[in-house]
């Protein structure tokens, strides 16, 4: 069904609103990456196999990612919102039958605050979902995102409808600048000035790309939204390429998200047969499409000017910025580049225009932002909130705070470029200019959560690990310096530290930060600045007193049996891999330490705390 | 400089062909086939370089001496850049991998909830080292940085499988499932 004009854009809005019935029973299961992990599938099966038993018209949707992906495979039984978390497929015909058809609650599916121990119904009312803005995020619970139809009946498309008839490109240009809308990747560059100055580079070819090679570990919502929401994404990227003048693009996207390739893939297809991708879209005149490419698993093409070399078919090296992509790009030609939750903003700006958007978030930093909330923290998942909220109500309000009782101690944001932000700065308001401000950068939104089980300079020394690992290799203070930093760190965990090795690191980060040719060098040293900044005294007790807090750095710990303790049952003689426990009946057990590989394995089973880590 | 030294394993231009793992004539036949396939969907041109890789690499789970000479040789494009993509990019192994490639993730999350003991745990069960492959070539154990999947973690991906929320434990009976 191709849409030739506007008008037939608008009639067939019309149509579907009047379709529209609020009152549609739907059951909405999640079928995100993580929740199809947990068998979401076979739950959607089973769903499909129990709806064809009855007659009532029940709308059976597989929708994106919910966010809340700790407690899945999620179902949420709309219009009336009823959360079921952890949802198997033998439990369907009872959700079918008493839920569906009755109107009963089953009460062991229900989400349960663990504050008070009660039992929530609705999907909004959990304090996961109540302290979120969700502009960007909310529909993934709606739509499915193989459907076209689902994105317009939502009012999709509608923006760009708006954008083709009744703006001028210096129009949508200005309103984006107007909005303060910045660059959701990492740097943070407001969105608006990137597209102006592509728009008036010179040349009549130009480019648009989509960066979706989510490489921050521990960042999942680019992931997320294209999975979920792809339509989201093509319409912003669309509105981009007519305001720049534009009429290719492409989607770069990491191979291991194969169902975000998919789903964008389908999408792709579907907007074409609808005339909103190709040539003369809805009949404008304007032309554009897209192709997805898939990347090769290099964390450094993430940087714009190697993604654009390896859409050429070339390793990922960046280069100067002394012209900036958006004159020189693509086959050196004018391209503009904007990450895959930047274009998702477009169509909301567009629609709800700047001043509404403006509103929104901190005097630097406007509208919401996603966070992937993991690590040691009790509601892992995707949170969206306003910028400017403070990191104390996304981790222990909306986050849940720490698992198993334990303390927090820092949480790290922007992946290996970011930093650890202790429990001092926890009621700074998140943006871009904070974060950067206190040693941290906001990054693509990645939030890691730490607990007091965690060891600073073994973060410090898994980011650097990985970043060795990445750096592309082609300027030295970057390939050398970074190398020279893991050194170090490394013989400070392994009990080797020297008494001026953090002076040697900070010289040494300072030459990295200022020398490095791109980003992914300049901010390379950060986890390690900032946990010397915030946590220097662990560093000290590393290399002084040669004992690691956290009992994590397995040179530094020891293994041993409070004979007091004791029970005597020989558990961890029987658990021990290494054959480092000697243990005879009603003996008191005891470690070799020579033997010992430090696994912690006797440490974990027992449970009387009667091991030791010292 | 004498001739020994250009030989180093630092440098990419020589000892190439040592370094990839060869073939066998039966195979070059049956590689020949599919390439024919994987190739006729591309345009001859540099952009198609790294999807082409992909799809070799996804068929044959590495990409062999024959295959990177043919690749070069059909997009004519001198093999050391070939050589230099193949090797840059995580996606790619110029080693053959097991029946079931097991993925670690070593993201954040999962670091912090303890991916190092899993790492460990696999190894010793497969008595085989991160980036290896078993003598019956039935497990390899791969160290990727992220799969994206950061409320299960820890978790491991086998074969397009998700196992989360592991402990060291779970490791074993997850293993026997694909033996």
């Amino acid at each position: 069904m191709k849409i030739k004009n506007v008008e037939e854009f608008k009639n067939l809005n019309k149509l579907y609103s009047k379709q529209n019935n609020c009152k549609q029973k739907m059951v909405a299961v999640c079928s995100g990456t993580g929740c199809r992990a947990g068998k979401a599938i076979n739950v959607f099966e089973a769903f499909k196999s129990e709806l064809m038993n009855y007659k009532e018209d029940i709308i059976l949707k597989e929708t994106g990612c919910h966010g809340f992906c700790e407690k899945g495979p999620l179902v949420v039984i709309r219009p009336d919102n009823i959360f079921y978390q952890q949802v198997n497929p033998e439990i369907v015909p009872e959700i079918v039958e008493k839920t569906i058809l009755k109107g009963e609650i089953i009460d062991s599916l229900l989400f349960k605050n663990p504050e008070n121990a009660e039992k929530i119904i609705e999907e909004n009312e959990i304090p996961f979902y109540k302290g979120q803005e969700r502009f960007i995020f909310g529909s993934n619970g709606y739509i499915d995102p193989k459907s076209i139809d689902d994105y317009i009946k939502i009012g999709g498309y509608s923006s760009l409808v708006k954008a083709l008839s009744e703006m001028t490109q210096e129009k949508i240009v200005d309103e984006i600048i107007e909005s303060g809308l910045r660059g959701r990747g990492g740097g943070g560059y407001p969105t608006g000035i990137k597209w102006k100055s592509c728009q008036k580079a010179e040349g009549n070819r130009k480019f648009i790309i989509c960066n979706a090679d989510e490489g921050d570990p521990g960042a999942y919502m680019d992931r997320s939204i294209l999975e979920g929401n792809p339509h989201s994404v093509l319409e912003g990227m669309i509105i981009g390429a007519y305001a720049i003048g534009s009429c290719e693009g492409y989607i770069y996207v990491r191979a291991e998200y194969p169902l975000a390739v998919e789903n964008i893939s389908i999408a792709i297809e579907s907007a074409r047969k609808y005339g909103l991708l190709g040539k003369n879209i809805l009949g404008t005149g304007f032309s554009f499409d897209i192709r997805i490419t898939k990347g090769g698993g290099a964390f450094v093409c993430g940087e714009s000017t190697a993604l654009m070399l390896s859409l050429e078919g070339k390793i990922g090296e960046p280069r100067f910025k002394h012209t900036h992509t958006a004159e020189s790009g693509l086959y050196n030609l004018p391209t503009n580049l904007n990450n895959v939750e930047t274009w998702a903003n477009i169509p909301l700006i567009i629609n709800k225009g700047s001043k509404w958007y403006r509103k929104i978030g901190t005097k630097g930093s406007k509208g919401t932002k996603l966070f992937s909330l993991v690590g040691k923290v009790m509601n892992t998942g995707l949170v969206e909130v306003p910028m400017g909220v403070t990191l104390r109500k996304i981790i222990f309000d909306i986050g849940g705070g720490i698992p198993d009782g334990k303390k927090f101690k820092a949480v790290q944001t922007g992946g290996p470029s970011g930093g650890c932000i202790p429990e001092e700065k926890l009621d700074m308001q998140v943006d871009f200019d904070e974060l950067t401000k206190i040693g941290s950068m906001m990054g693509s939104g990645g939030m890691i959560v730490m607990d007091e089980n965690t060891c600073m300079v073994n973060i410090a020394k898994y980011f650097l690990s990985f970043l060795v690992e990445e750096s592309c290799g082609k300027c030295t203070p970057c390939r050398e310096g970074i190398y020279q930093l893991y050194k170090i760190v490394n013989q400070i965990t392994e009990g080797k530290g020297k008494a001026d090795d953090i002076n040697k690191l900070e010289e040494l980060s300072e030459m990295i930060k200022d020398c490095s040719l791109c980003a992914l060098g300049k901010t390379a040293p950060n986890p390690v600045m900032s946990t010397i900044r915030y946590f220097r005294n662990e560093y000290e007790k590393h290399i002084l007193d040669k004992k690691c807090p956290a009992g994590v750095c397995k040179s530094l710990i020891e293994f041993k049996i409070d004979v007091k303790k004791c029970t005597k049952c020989g558990l961890c003689y029987k658990r021990c891999p290494s054959n480092s426990v000697i243990w005879e009946k009603k003996q008191i057990a005891e470690i070799i330490s020579d033997k010992c590989t430090k696994c912690g394995i006797c440490y974990n089973v027992c449970k009387f705390e009667a091991v030791i880590r010292d | 400089m004498n001739s020994d030294m250009i030989k180093t394993d630092n440098c990419n231009c020589r000892g190439l062909e040592n370094r990839i793992s060869g073939t066998n004539d039966m195979q070059n036949t049956e590689d020949n086939h599919s390439l024919d396939d994987i190739f006729s969907k591309y345009r001859k041109s540099p952009e198609s370089l790294i999807p082409i890789l992909q799809e070799i690499q996804l068929e044959n789970s590495f990409l062999s001496e024959f295959s990177l000479k043919e690749t070069s040789a059909r997009l004519e494009i001198p093999l050391i850049q070939v050589y230099a993509v193949a090797t840059f990019y995580n996606a790619f192994s110029l080693k053959p991998k097991g029946k079931y490639n097991i993925q670690v993730c070593m993201g954040t999350a999962c670091h912090v909830r303890g991916a190092e003991e899993i790492v460990e745990e696999l190894e010793n069960i497969l008595n085989i080292k991160r980036g290896n492959t078993t003598d019956d070539c039935k497990f390899s154990i791969e160290t990727v940085n992220c799969v994206g999947a950061c409320a299960l973690g820890p978790v491991i991906v086998i074969n397009g499988n998700y196992h989360g929320h592991l402990t060291r434990e779970m490791i074993e009976p997850i293993l026997k499932e694909y033996v």
